[in-house]
């Protein structure tokens, strides 16, 4: 269907009544249509500042602490704590509650190091740390960093913040306004504060940062904003910018130098960054970074993904769009990319590639390999040898009718062109939506099971592109967008998959987009939370429902365990909000189906099962 | 020529002399545009209701542009193109509030919305002031009015160019506007 921009005036025209006289006139009310001035802000341009700094030693957790969101470096999210198992669950009652005095989205992790717990909120980034010591956990300390009020007119998707970590005594986050701050742990006290991000480019800071030899990464938020996305490293002790790696833009910027070595051909040559855009459009291209790293000690590599690229009309940005939803293999000393693998060139529909790289040692096909074990965005579950980027197994993990599959020989994601996005033209039920099969909410590992617990979403979306116009600091998207619940009609599920047998083995229907991260124990528990505030348990090999429990608000947070004076807890934060519930955070309106990217529309309900909160609930037998 | 062919001229010239008088200002196009002065004045950009002592009466801003739908239909493409929509949507709101219903946080009035445009509001609004022409931002203004049905139906837009969102502004119903009872985040 052609775009029809100028049948607004014939319609109009149509309806006069005073057509003898004024025909002429309106005629020329429609020619003048776009002879308006159409003031916009160029480009801005973007310097990369570099220093260097020293290391500290790395430091490992034990079970009794969670001092990462993503509980180890190898992003498991499993605990060997078994106090609370799969026979005495049910048992698990509220043990002490705090409200964290927000009502936006909570994302983050409760984290416990030593004999507290720090949590920080969704903007405006309140930290405390509570005493597990003393009987209510007390509040030892807070801290309000006052981001700028401004920065929540560029965060796409809720005003959240996806957890802090500690390390060497430092308790360290990072504000939705862009700086990185380190605290005492001990007492609060700000120790320093760096300022990594440009509201005014698009730029907001939403990840948790990891913190691995004395180096904290932070990357950008603002795929929506046409930022031109980046990974920082900032030295642990002085707050100083160690090194940035660009994701788009040439080799230089973006850290590949002579030990690149990507497995696919499709990924190989130079400079990419640029000849894979249209010209210059790699400077406002997105790739952002706002999921999760991790750190694999002994290749000495940490591991992210890059966020889609911008506008996500793709119809703007011919070419592969290098390097948006791509996996990254960096050196953490100087960030020196080792591999990077592409998993969706030319994004045709938000399909981020931030989503956690979980790092096993499995024998796969009767081998022993290091592998990333990947549920991605795009509705494949990825298995990569993490030495080399090569894919193992990619197989669909829910419905996907947007691409046909990976091909394992070229490593290239196989599109279905009649899903293509089209400016002017409404392409229907392409699944999965924007926030794909599995938007950030981190999955679970268990060794003793061998399953990926995976929390994800089931949304099929109308689509149609529209010309985008990059004004710097506002969104640059450039298409409608219209979800709803997929094939069966629940819009959520909670699974365990296989990653060797390469299948499902069981599959936990929900109605709601379960926007929860997972958690598993060696109890042989998994725990998740929906967006109409119930917590659950089932048993982690059958899938089986063991215990729920419901919350003030809708969870759509990180649940974590730990022990203190030997006794195992459970904690979650209660909050909803997110891309999923902007709804009920932002109070918007379900009349406009585009509402907040569209998501509005799959999520009507919403505001009748969930209102705004933000506390925290720890539970014990 | 007979007299009743200029009988009829006649009765045509009047009938188009009426229409012309009545009927044009929601078709008017101003080829000449003289920039609306009304600008906000201090007086005007006051956002609560509660004035201690005799209080005063605020002297109302007329939107230049509220009942003229060629201007509006141009707020509403500067809307989009100028990425308001990005945050705001069709009205429903994202990263923006809603525009669409009847909850306002800085108010309704047509000087109230053109001073949140033009000088950007805390929480994450722009200001546009030195982006956007006074014209534009009262095109604006209509146009933002028109999405709850705070401007006159026969002046808003009837139809979507794109695909189907939402109920065109010409058949929302029209809400009943509130200051809101909710306040803008805080970073207190």
């Amino acid at each position: 269907m052609p775009r029809r921009e100028r049948t607004r005036c014939v319609s109009d025209r149509r309806r006069l009544f005073v057509v003898a006289v004024g025909g002429s006139l309106f005629l020329a009310g429609c020619k003048g249509d776009k002879e308006k001035d159409d003031p916009r802000v160029a480009l801005a341009a973007r310097v990369g500042p570099a220093t260097t700094s020293g290391d500290t030693t790395t430091k490992f957790a034990d079970d009794g602490q969670w001092v990462r969101p993503a509980k180890d470096f190898q992003g498991t999210r499993f605990s060997g704590l078994t106090e609370i198992n799969n026979t005495n669950v049910q048992k698990l009652h509220v043990f002490g509650t705090f409200s964290l005095g927000t009502t936006r989205g909570v994302e983050a992790a409760p984290i416990v190091a030593g004999t507290t717990m720090y949590i920080v909120t969704p903007f405006p980034n309140f930290v405390y740390a509570l005493d597990l010591t003393k009987e209510g956990m007390p509040t030892k300390w807070s801290y309000k960093p006052r981001p700028v009020n401004a920065a929540q007119g560029v965060a796409c998707c809720d005003v959240v913040n996806r957890g802090l970590v500690v390390d060497a005594g430092k308790v360290i986050f990072n504000t939705l306004d862009g700086r990185t701050i380190a605290l005492d742990a001990a007492t609060g006290k700000e120790l320093w504060e760096t300022q990594l991000a440009n509201i005014n480019l698009g730029e907001s800071v939403t990840m948790a940062p990891l913190v691995v030899k004395g180096k904290v990464f932070v990357g950008v938020s603002g795929g929506e904003f046409g930022v031109r996305g980046w990974l920082k490293a900032v030295d642990e002790n002085s707050g100083k910018l160690a090194w940035t790696a660009y994701h788009t833009g040439p080799d230089k910027d973006v850290l590949i130098g002579p030990n690149f070595k990507p497995f696919y051909k499709m990924d190989q040559g130079k400079d990419l960054g640029v000849s894979s855009w249209p010209a210059d459009q790699w400077k406002i291209g997105g790739a952002g970074v706002w999921g999760w790293i991790t750190y694999d000690p002994e290749l000495d590599l940490i591991y992210y993904g890059t966020a889609n690229p911008g506008p996500w009309n793709p119809e703007m940005r011919p070419g592969d769009n290098k390097w948006s939803s791509t996996v990254f293999a960096r050196h953490p000393d100087n960030g020196e990319a080792v591999w990077a693998y592409q998993l969706s060139p030319h994004d045709e529909h938000d399909y981020d590639g931030v989503n956690e790289n979980i790092l096993v040692d499995m024998d796969w096909k009767g081998t022993r390999r290091q592998l990333i074990l990947r549920p991605e965005r795009n509705g494949y579950f990825y298995v990569f040898d993490r030495k080399t980027g090569e894919v193992l197994s990619a197989e669909p993990f829910g419905f996907v009718n947007t691409t046909t599959g990976v091909d394992l020989k070229t490593g290239r994601l196989q599109y279905a062109p009649e899903k293509a996005t089209r400016i002017g033209q409404v392409v229907r039920y392409s699944c999965p939506a924007a926030p794909g099969m599995k938007d950030w909410q981190p999955s679970a590992y268990s060794p003793r099971t061998g399953l990926v617990y995976i929390p994800h979403q089931n949304l099929c979306m109308d689509e149609e592109g529209l010309e985008a116009n990059y004004i710097a600091g506002t969104p640059y998207v450039g298409t409608n967008v219209k979800m709803y619940a997929g094939p069966g009609g629940n819009r959520g599920f909670f699974d365990a998959w296989d990653p060797v047998g390469q299948h499902k083995v069981w599959s936990i229907k929900e109605d709601l987009p379960v926007w929860s991260g997972a958690l598993v124990t060696a109890g042989d528990v998994a725990f998740y939370g929906t967006m109409d505030g119930w917590f659950k348990a089932v048993d982690a090999r059958t899938g089986n429902p063991l215990w729920q429990f419901k919350t003030g608000s809708g969870i759509i947070s990180q649940p974590m365990t730990y022990s203190y004076g030997g006794k195992q807890y459970i904690a979650v934060l209660s909050g909803v909000g997110g891309w999923s519930g902007a709804i009920v955070a932002g109070g918007l309106d379900a009349r406009d189906s585009s509402a907040a990217l569209g998501f509005v529309n799959a999520m009507k309900d919403l505001p009748q099962k969930s209102t705004k909160g933000g506390m925290l609930y720890v539970f014990a037998l | 020529m007979s007299s009743r062919s200029n009988g009829w001229r006649a009765t045509c010239s009047a009938l188009i002399g009426i229409l012309l008088l009545s009927a044009c200002e929601r078709e008017n196009r101003r080829f000449q545009e003289n920039p609306p002065t009304a600008t906000p004045t201090s007086t005007a950009l006051i956002v609560s209701d509660l004035q201690p002592g005799p209080g005063m009466v605020i002297p109302k801003v007329e939107a230049p542009y509220d009942d003229n739908a060629w201007a509006v239909s141009e707020g509403k493409s500067l809307f989009n193109s100028m990425n308001c929509s990005g945050c705001h949507f069709q009205g429903g709101g994202g990263i923006g509030p809603p525009l669409m219903d009847e909850e306002w946080i800085y108010g309704y009035e047509p000087q109230q919305i053109f001073a949140s445009i033009a000088d950007g509001r805390p929480n994450g609004m722009p200001a546009w002031k030195y982006s956007l022409s006074t014209q534009q931002i009262w095109e604006l203004v209509s146009y933002v009015r028109s999405l709850s049905g705070l401007n006159p139906k026969g002046a808003r837009s009837g139809r979507d160019d794109h695909m189907m969102r939402k109920t065109p502004e010409a058949s929302t119903p029209n809400a009943v506007p509130k200051m809101s009872s909710t306040p803008p985040e805080d970073s207190a």
